[in-house]
């Protein structure tokens, strides 16, 4: 088993959060994995993107050209990354703010409207975690008891108490998700 | 008319004895210029080092410049730092050895220009550590080119027809400066070239050492001397013309004791 | 239960540090190797352990707070990006005349001058040559993973003390800004009872004084210091080289890479070998000393060695060196911040050998 993922989006999303939580629940499923970020000095705002890989075998490369999965979080990731996707691999995207949606017909395009969504738990940050719910829900290489695991080891102590709210994002991005493709 | 057959022996006996040389210092004969104040200001503090019997608990600095080989002449354990680096050595000996007494011993080339940095942020930080800062306005060791103390219209082998202050900046005064810094807790500038200059001198060094054990920040000590070769003076001529020019500039006194400014920089 | 984390390799170098019983560390921010200092700081590990963390004014302040700790007998330490590991020369050069135990990091970002703060193994030759002003060497570990940039820590100290030599790990941005899983060792104290008899802690009657220092202008004794030192080098060349090979054994073709770059070629061994090309890896892990004997051997037995590197083809001058002719030795290399993907390192292969 080998899944090469892309997450990208901009900065401030949570996108590299949500990576770290992605690699953290398949090291507590006994896989190896890396986490590699794209790191610049845009904070928030600019573009952010990382690889996670997650392999039952030792990874020998953490950046790799092509993905299983490509999550992409903006026009610009969605441009730029759209054609780096395996062949029969998976695009998951948000259609807020896309103007230009993918259009490949050999890989399984999802949708998740996370920032609606987001906007309507009244708290915008649990946005990433809609996003990683979407994941699951596609891809059950990871599960949801080890994701909340990694919420619960990631955030730090004085955000503890966010912890729920999380959850309960990563849950409705499991429910909300849909193929728009056959 | 009996004392004209004394034998030597006879005449160094204990009751006689006026001035010892500290077993501080070891023998090795000074390769300092006569008349220059590196050899009295060495042996003052080597004084004060055994008079406080804090032989075995003292680490010295050596700089870059006539006094590099200061570990030659002090008897205790030294580390030679890089040009303008000894605050920051003496930091890193300080925090390793916190009971320990560190002091760092400077020329104006080392600590004023090629080492202002590390001399501002340890006094910013109040490391307890005591700097010696010997001030005779030039470059010594590399044949008396221009320091940044060197006074306005002094002649030296970079500023052959005095320092013009337009081109090259005026003569900095590092004591007055660090002595607004928080980090220090006692700031003082000193003499050595007369008998009661000295003693002042040796008040100040010690008061530097025991500030170590208070913990209250950094000793600052400037000794305004003499270069009487790079000067192109006799010894006399030259602590004659330091009283007269570098101690008009850089007036003797203390500026700040206890962490207190006493004097208006 | 073995200590397994998710880390950063700045993160896990920075906690190895804590848990080798590092007693001092003197940094300065600059990108990619901020986090060892900030986690550092956050860690407080004057609570831990005792050891203590101080952020200074700049690179060249925090390498002399190390010269002058390092004076003291303590295992001390301190990290940076090329830049800065440029305004550090200074430092390292001193302790390598004064023979003093250090460990220095440098997460290598692309040059020259600001360059990039993207991924880069451009500072191979400054590393591997000394780096400062006069004839010395430092010992060069080289980490691949997130795991090397922790245990490395242990090892680094352990060769800085056997030799009382500043030791170097050349790490880059992929390395230390990548997280892993790694298998964390347990905390050892910090050391109480150390070797004194050389340090600067206050004379003491039984003994003469201890001075610390790289000057003396006595020619011949400057001669016969730096003849030992050269001594001391050479007894590293002979002692200290390590190396991974990988898939080496029956291999027509040879990658040599070192850091993150074997990583991708690791890769690229596996895409050969499914197309049926015989390829294998050697990682050097010790850049000094250099596998320089383990390569010559690996000549006479390939058609070709291609050496991949971030930087614009350095190791490859050692490799040369190493291989007399014996074989073709080939480059291929990204700059300024590119890292290559395992695909194309694979085609720069059949490329420059030609293979059909």
């Amino acid at each position: 088993m080998n899944e090469e993922i892309i997450i990208a989006g901009f900065g401030g999303q949570g996108v590299l959060l949500m990576g770290k939580i992605m690699a953290y629940a398949a090291m507590m499923q006994n896989l190896e994995v890396s986490w590699m970020p794209s790191y610049g000095p845009e904070m928030r705002g600019g573009t952010a993107n990382v690889t996670v890989v997650i392999s039952s075998e030792r990874i020998s490369s953490p950046i790799v050209n092509s993905y299983d999965t490509a999550i992409l979080l903006n026009q610009q990731s969605l441009d730029k990354f759209e054609n780096s996707v395996k062949t029969e691999g998976i695009l998951l995207y948000d259609p807020n703010g896309i103007s230009r949606h993918p259009e490949r017909k050999d890989i399984r395009i999802f949708q998740v409207s996370a920032a609606s969504e987001a906007a309507k738990m009244l708290t915008t940050k649990t946005f990433n975690m809609i996003v990683l719910g979407a994941y699951l829900k596609i891809n059950s290489l990871i599960s949801l008891e080890n994701v909340i695991k990694g919420i619960g080891d990631s955030l730090p102590e004085r955000h503890h108490h966010l912890i729920p709210v999380n959850i309960e994002a990563v849950k409705r991005g499991m429910e909300i998700v849909k193929k728009i493709n056959s | 008319m009996e004392k004209e057959n004394l034998r030597l022996d006879e005449i160094i006996r204990e009751e006689n004895i006026v001035f010892h040389k500290t077993s501080l210092l070891t023998d090795k004969v000074f390769s300092y210029c006569p008349g220059c104040g590196h050899g009295v200001v060495h042996r003052v503090i080597m004084e004060i080092i055994e008079e406080l019997g804090i032989q075995s608990d003292t680490i010295g600095i050596s700089p870059v410049g006539c006094s590099v080989f200061a570990y030659d002449f002090m008897n205790i354990d030294m580390q030679q730092a890089a040009h303008g680096r000894a605050p920051a050595v003496a930091t890193g000996i300080k925090r390793c050895w916190p009971e320990k007494y560190v002091f760092t011993y400077q020329g104006d080339g080392d600590l004023a220009a090629i080492g202002t940095s590390e001399t501002i942020h340890a006094c910013n930080r109040g490391e307890n550590i005591a700097i010696f800062f010997i001030n005779n306005g030039i470059y010594g060791m590399t044949g008396g080119q221009m320091a940044p103390t060197t006074l306005s219209g002094m002649k030296s082998s970079t500023t052959p027809y005095g320092r013009d202050t337009m081109l090259m900046g005026n003569p900095i005064k590092m004591t007055e400066l660090v002595a607004t810094l928080p980090g220090t807790y006692f700031v003082t500038r000193q003499a050595v070239h007369t008998a009661l200059y000295v003693r002042k001198f040796k008040k100040a060094a010690r008061m530097a050492f025991e500030n170590q054990k208070l913990k209250k920040g950094l000793s600052f000590i400037e000794v305004v001397s003499n270069c009487n070769s790079g000067w192109k003076m006799s010894p006399l001529q030259a602590n004659r013309w330091m009283e007269e020019n570098m101690l008009a500039f850089y007036p003797p006194g203390d500026i700040k004791i206890n962490g207190e400014l006493i004097k208006k920089t | 239960m073995a200590d397994i984390k998710l880390m950063k390799g700045n993160e896990a170098f920075a906690e190895a540090a804590i848990r080798a019983g590092c007693d001092a560390y003197f940094g300065y921010p600059i990108t990619p190797q901020s986090e060892v200092l900030e986690y550092l700081t956050a860690q407080e590990p004057h609570k831990r352990t005792g050891m203590i963390v101080l952020q200074a004014e700049s690179e060249i302040a925090a390498i002399n707070m190390v010269y002058g700790a390092a004076g003291t007998g303590k295992r001390v330490m301190t990290s940076s990006s090329g830049p800065g590991i440029s305004l550090k020369q200074e430092g390292i050069s001193y302790m390598a005349g004064s023979e003093l135990p250090c460990l220095i990091l440098n997460v290598m970002r692309g040059g020259p001058g600001l360059g990039t703060i993207q991924p880069s193994q451009s500072d191979y030759f400054q590393a591997t040559r000394g780096g400062g002003h006069g004839d010395y060497y430092t010992p060069v570990l080289a980490p691949a993973s997130v795991q090397e940039m922790a245990d490395f820590v242990r090892l680094g100290f352990e060769l800085a003390f056997k030799y009382r030599n500043p030791v170097v790990i050349l790490s880059d941005g992929i390395i230390g800004q990548m997280m892993e899983k790694v298998e964390l060792f347990p905390q050892q104290p910090r050391a109480v009872e150390f070797d004194q008899s050389w340090v600067t802690t206050g004379k003491t009657p039984d003994r003469e004084r201890n001075i610390i220092t790289s000057v003396d202008l006595d020619s011949a004794r400057q001669e016969r210091h730096n003849q030992d030192l050269q001594k001391k080098y050479q007894n590293m060349r002979e002692h200290e080289v390590r190396f991974e090979s990988i898939n080496c054994d029956d291999a027509d073709y040879i990658f040599i890479a070192f850091g993150s770059a074997s990583r991708i070629c690791q890769k690229s061994v596996k895409i050969a070998r499914e197309k049926g090309i015989k390829v294998g890896l050697l990682r050097p892990v010790t850049l000094f000393p250099f596998p320089a004997k383990e390569i010559k051997k690996l000549s006479k037995q390939v058609k070709g060695m291609l050496c991949v590197e971030l930087n614009a083809g350095q190791m490859i001058e050692d490799v040369r060196l190493a291989v007399e002719n014996n074989t073709l030795v080939a480059l291929h290399n990204r700059m300024g911040g590119m890292v290559p993907t395992p695909e194309e390192v694979y085609h720069a292969l059949l490329q420059k050998f030609s293979i059909e």
